[in-house]
């Protein structure tokens, strides 16, 4: 708009655009310096870094690897998404499209509370109690539905600090995230549509399942993935719910199963090559959450289009 | 081709006059024959035209009465057009005839709509099924843009899964009631959303009209389209008339005057809910209203 | 239910003569009956029915069969197991009764409610399985002693947790320091510039908001904290384990959260306010000093108020940075530091149940503090609708033209954009 920049203005560009870049910077230095403080790690583990499963830093060489940890990450951001995406997805549809207006606000605000609430919260009370409460469950399921490979398990087992328990407790924490965006992009679905589709005779279902849900399809996949990645880092209740011994299984009804944050949590403060190995297996993690925010940022983005926001 | 209401001995505009004897003279070559009866739907409403009967029906928004005490009748099979100055209630007054206006959360409403006789307020009876018999045509075409010219025909089937033997034939009859189908025949799998505007809205009216609805509302279906097509969608009204009962809101007069049999007036002071100060047939309404607001209104003097 | 209308207004009579007509609604204002407002309401008594009926029916199901014919689930399983054959038997119900169509309606709307409904309960359970479990071990000497001297013996009551206190206090008070001004700079770019490195930033701030905090703590032990932690300046270990090496790691955290928070508050400011600022004459600079940013105040500030409250429950950078400590520290330069998500984390882990209990005094706590932080913000916000217009625009054109004073000529044609500027910002 304004042709010549004064001083004041030039300051401001160069100040603003500082900042912009400087976040941008951040994040290769984040997984630059990871990198580099992993060497030792790497030196020694090689390509069997990616491979083994075993983390032992007691033998000599040490072996460490970092499979057993992706494993169990994955694994339990798995269930926690399962879990979290049905109720997520009917809590956004509820405020958009059943709620009345003040319960609706009101739905919102608890909704945004979940996501405040701190995770190590989340986590002491599926330590403490809610793991308790699920195992007559994972035992039900063993029982019952043992020739299921993912609910076998041992004779005997201990169905405390399962990847079911872990997964059920970081469900709650991804909740949240999946509600606001698809409530998002839910409330943007054309109200126009909408209305046709009633006229023509349709239910608040039909309309619902003909016109909001094709139309926040993105916004629900968009905030599952990112919903994933935050499941992905989840650090603090992993590491209380989880052994962390690190251990390739799809039991997830069984004690056992380690995460790659939980497992760092967890070994914090050990000897020099402990912590090069940690920053490894951080510069896993930070590449698998990376990929999977970038993925659902796209797509979400995608699922926006149109909405009026710019670039 | 259904037979169109004679022109009255009525002259306010000679352009007028020539769109009602093109349309008395049948003009259109689009049209179907009227002895061919659309495809068999199960499950779907019954029986041609419906009249449609208000009874001191009201409307309110939270506290605040936006229509009061409207009676109209609205006889089977002719067009009725509500008139009268924005915000004085008209709109309203037709999402009350299909139960549209409950959607709103603060709305709610007094008084009896009857369709052929019987309270579509009436507990018991639900939204869908009314609106299955009462469509609705909306100000701003509202085709499914994603959904293929087919599919948006058929998409009120699928809503209110109703069975039909033969999807093509319903498909083609409607969009010819619409006068669209020579223009689609051949792009029936194009997405709706490409349409042109006017296209668009005629496509929501073939939509609205596959389900075989026995009145059908619409709501200034013209207010967003080029002359052209207002010209192609007035004949569309004229042709469906005596097979469904149409009521339309519109703001313009001489349109008004084209399609209807009846008009109402509807006027609203500031701040105080609509009201119907005088109806009639058309011809009366625009030669000699008895009130003089509806004259001054009519003859473009205010609104 | 029925609920008459405070003296409907009457329309006023026709000016002029009018005939009678038999279908004319007479002119003369009648007095109309009291009318009786409705609404129409989908649930019928006999859906409540019908919900109650297969409710009973299910509980019963489930428990002939978990109690009597297997050997139970525990009420967790059972709950969920009568959920589901609840709303089998609602469906098959509903169908029966009012067809596919409608049957399926109504179980939707049974499935998305309940659906919603379950968030909420983990929600108010957390929050009193908390309050529950804290409260007995919490005394006001909790927040004045630290851990000094508390063995594995000692009462649940016996210390406390102020050094934690003092400790999550000046950490996200200094990562504040960091975040405020970068935070709001990188907002101001992203909205307020044409810059074409807009849109990598804005992926990038979006990546990050997702970035695991705890490789937050990974980075800033991997940059500052291995290579420097025996550098002292002014006798201070400044980049060993410290608050200040915590505070820089929360402040990773804290930073995309609020920058895209902002982002969001500054897209609302309209876009006349911004044109009507530079029409006046003022740089784009000062648009956004004097325009922009007052008029997100509160929005602002509501970002901030969240970063904090998610800043403040932050544990995992805290591992690798704070590290923990169980006497006080006040200095957050030198030395390890304990904070409220250590103190509990490390607490509940340890096996004397006394310890555990102290835990959950912190928890407490820590819940509390967030709640406040999270009401605050919501009241903040909330304001933010409430005063934004036309008032706001006045006085915003005021400060404009105040901050243009130096110009001297203040003819009264410099009043002349205001109408404008007042226009363009009722139109969103």
């Amino acid at each position: 708009m304004t042709d010549e920049p004064t001083r004041s203005d030039r300051v401001f560009l160069a100040l603003t655009t500082t900042a912009g870049l400087s976040v941008l910077a951040l994040l290769g230095l984040v997984g630059l310096f990871l990198l580099l403080r992993s060497q030792d790690a790497f030196d020694v583990a090689g390509w069997s870094f990616f491979t083994r499963v075993e983390w032992r830093t007691d033998t000599s060489p040490p072996e460490i690897g970092v499979l057993g940890l992706v494993s169990g990450t994955v694994i339990v951001a798995l269930i926690a998404v399962a879990i979290a995406v049905p109720l997520g997805t009917c809590t956004a549809l509820y405020i958009t499209d059943y709620a009345t207006p003040r319960l609706r606000t009101t739905l919102t605000s608890l909704v945004d509370l979940l996501a405040a609430i701190p995770s190590l919260l989340y986590g002491i009370w599926g330590f403490l109690f809610l793991g308790s409460q699920i195992v007559p469950i994972s035992r039900f399921l063993a029982r019952h539905l043992g020739w299921i490979p993912i609910f076998a398990t041992e004779e005997d087992a201990t169905f405390t600090g399962s990847m079911l328990i872990a997964g059920t407790v970081v469900s709650l924490m991804v909740l949240p995230i999946i509600a606001s965006v698809a409530r998002e992009v839910f409330s943007q679905a054309p109200p126009g549509e909408k209305e046709a589709a009633l006229a023509l005779g349709g239910t608040r279902w039909g309309m619902v399942r003909r016109v909001v849900l094709p139309y926040g399809k993105g916004g629900i996949i968009g905030g599952s993935m990112l919903g994933l990645g935050r499941a992905l880092g989840e650090t603090i209740a992993v590491s209380l719910l989880l052994p962390q011994v690190p251990e390739l299984t799809v039991r997830i009804l069984e004690n056992g199963g380690a995460t790659v944050s939980g497992f760092i949590a967890r070994r914090a403060g050990g000897n020099d090559f402990t912590v090069s190995g940690l920053m490894a297996a951080g510069l896993v993690l930070f590449c698998m959450t990376l990929a999977t925010n970038m993925v659902a940022s796209v797509v979400i983005a995608r699922s926006r289009s149109g909405a009026g926001l710019d670039s | 081709m259904t037979e169109t209401t004679p022109p009255d001995t009525l002259t306010i505009d000679p352009v007028l006059d020539l769109t009602r004897a093109a349309l008395a003279a049948g003009r259109e070559p689009v049209a179907t024959p009227a002895s061919e009866g659309p495809p068999e739907i199960s499950g779907g409403p019954t029986g041609g035209a419906a009249s449609v009967e208000a009874r001191d029906a009201s409307a309110w928004f939270g506290d605040r009465l936006v229509l009061e005490g409207v009676d109209l009748l609205m006889p089977a099979g002719e067009v009725t057009a509500l008139i009268g100055p924005s915000g004085c209630g008209k709109s309203t007054f037709l999402r009350l005839l299909n139960r549209m206006h409950e959607l709103v959360p603060s709305a709610s409403l007094g008084g009896e709509v009857l369709l052929d006789g019987e309270d579509i307020y009436r507990p018991g009876i639900r939204a869908q099924e009314v609106r299955l018999r009462v469509g609705m045509v909306f100000q701003k075409p509202n085709p499914f843009p994603a959904l293929s010219i087919r599919d948006n025909v058929l998409a009120g089937l699928k809503l209110a899964r109703l069975k039909c033997r033969d999807h093509d034939g319903l498909v083609e009859w409607a969009l010819r009631r619409a006068s669209l189908w020579n223009e689609v025949r051949d792009r029936l799998d194009a997405p709706g959303g490409a349409l042109s505007g006017g296209q668009q809205q005629r496509l929501c009216i073939a939509r609205a009209l596959a389900v075989q609805p026995n009145v059908l509302l619409m709501d200034e279906p013209c207010s967003a389209l080029d002359p052209t097509s207002t010209r192609r969608v007035e004949d569309t009204i004229a042709e469906l008339r005596h097979q469904v009962t149409v009521v339309i809101v519109t703001h313009n007069m001489q349109q008004a005057h084209r399609v209807s049999d009846r008009c109402a007036f509807f006027l609203a002071q500031e701040n105080q809910p609509g009201y119907v100060v005088e109806q009639g047939a058309t011809t009366k309404m625009f030669d000699a209203p008895d009130d003089q607001r509806t004259l001054d209104y009519v003859q473009g003097r205010f609104g | 239910m029925a609920v008459t209308d405070q003296a409907p207004p009457t329309p006023a009579p026709a000016p002029g003569p009018v005939p009678a007509h038999a279908l004319t609604r007479p002119a003369e204002p009648r007095t109309p009956p009291p009318r009786v407002k409705r609404r129409p309401s989908e649930l019928t008594r006999a859906d409540l029915f019908t919900a109650g009926a297969s409710a009973i029916s299910a509980l019963a199901g489930t428990w002939v069969v978990f109690a009597r014919l297997t050997d139970g689930v525990g009420w967790f399983g059972f709950v969920v197991v009568a959920y589901l054959v609840f709303l089998v038997t609602f469906a098959l119900v509903t169908t029966d009764r009012l067809g596919r169509l409608a049957g399926t309606d109504r179980v939707a709307t049974v499935a998305v409610t309940s659906g919603a409904l379950v968030l909420m309960v983990p929600l108010l359970w957390l929050v009193g399985y908390v309050v529950v479990k804290g409260l007995p071990a919490l005394r006001l000497s909790f927040f004045t002693n630290d851990l000094s001297g508390i063995g594995a013996t000692a009462k649940s009551t016996d210390g406390g947790g102020s050094h934690a206190i003092v400790g999550t206090l000046q950490q996200v008070g200094l990562a504040l320091v960091f975040t405020v001004p970068l935070a709001l700079a990188c907002a101001v770019f992203l909205n307020e510039t044409r810059s074409r490195f807009r849109r990598p930033v804005r992926i990038f701030v979006d990546a990050m908001s997702g970035l695991p905090s705890v490789v937050a703590g990974l980075f800033v032990f991997a940059v500052l904290i291995i290579p420097h932690a025996d550098k002292q300046v002014l006798g201070w270990e400044v980049f060993g384990y410290n608050g200040l090496m915590a505070s820089l790691a929360l402040a990773m955290v804290m930073v995309p959260t609020v920058t895209r928070t902002v982002d969001v508050v500054l897209r609302l400011v309209p876009d006349g306010l911004r044109e009507s600022g530079l029409a006046l004459g003022a740089s784009r600079a000062k648009v956004v000093w004097s325009v922009v940013l007052p008029t997100a105040r509160s929005g602002i500030t509501t970002a901030v108020v969240l970063g904090i409250a998610r800043a403040v429950g932050e544990t995992a950078p805290l591992l690798f940075t704070a590290f923990g400590l169980d006497l006080m520290n006040a200095n957050p330069f030198d030395g390890p530091q304990d904070s409220l998500p250590l103190f509990v984390y490390k607490n509940v882990q340890k096996p004397a149940q006394a310890s555990i209990d102290r835990g959950f005094a912190g928890a407490l706590v820590l819940m509390v503090l967030v709640l406040v932080l999270f009401t605050i913000a919501r009241i903040v916000g909330r304001d933010r609708s409430a005063n934004a217009r036309p008032s706001t625009v006045a006085r915003l054109a005021g400060r404009i033209r105040s901050s243009r004073r130096r110009a001297t000529d203040r003819s009264p044609s410099a009043d002349r954009p205001l109408p404008t500027v007042r226009q363009e910002a009722s139109r969103p």
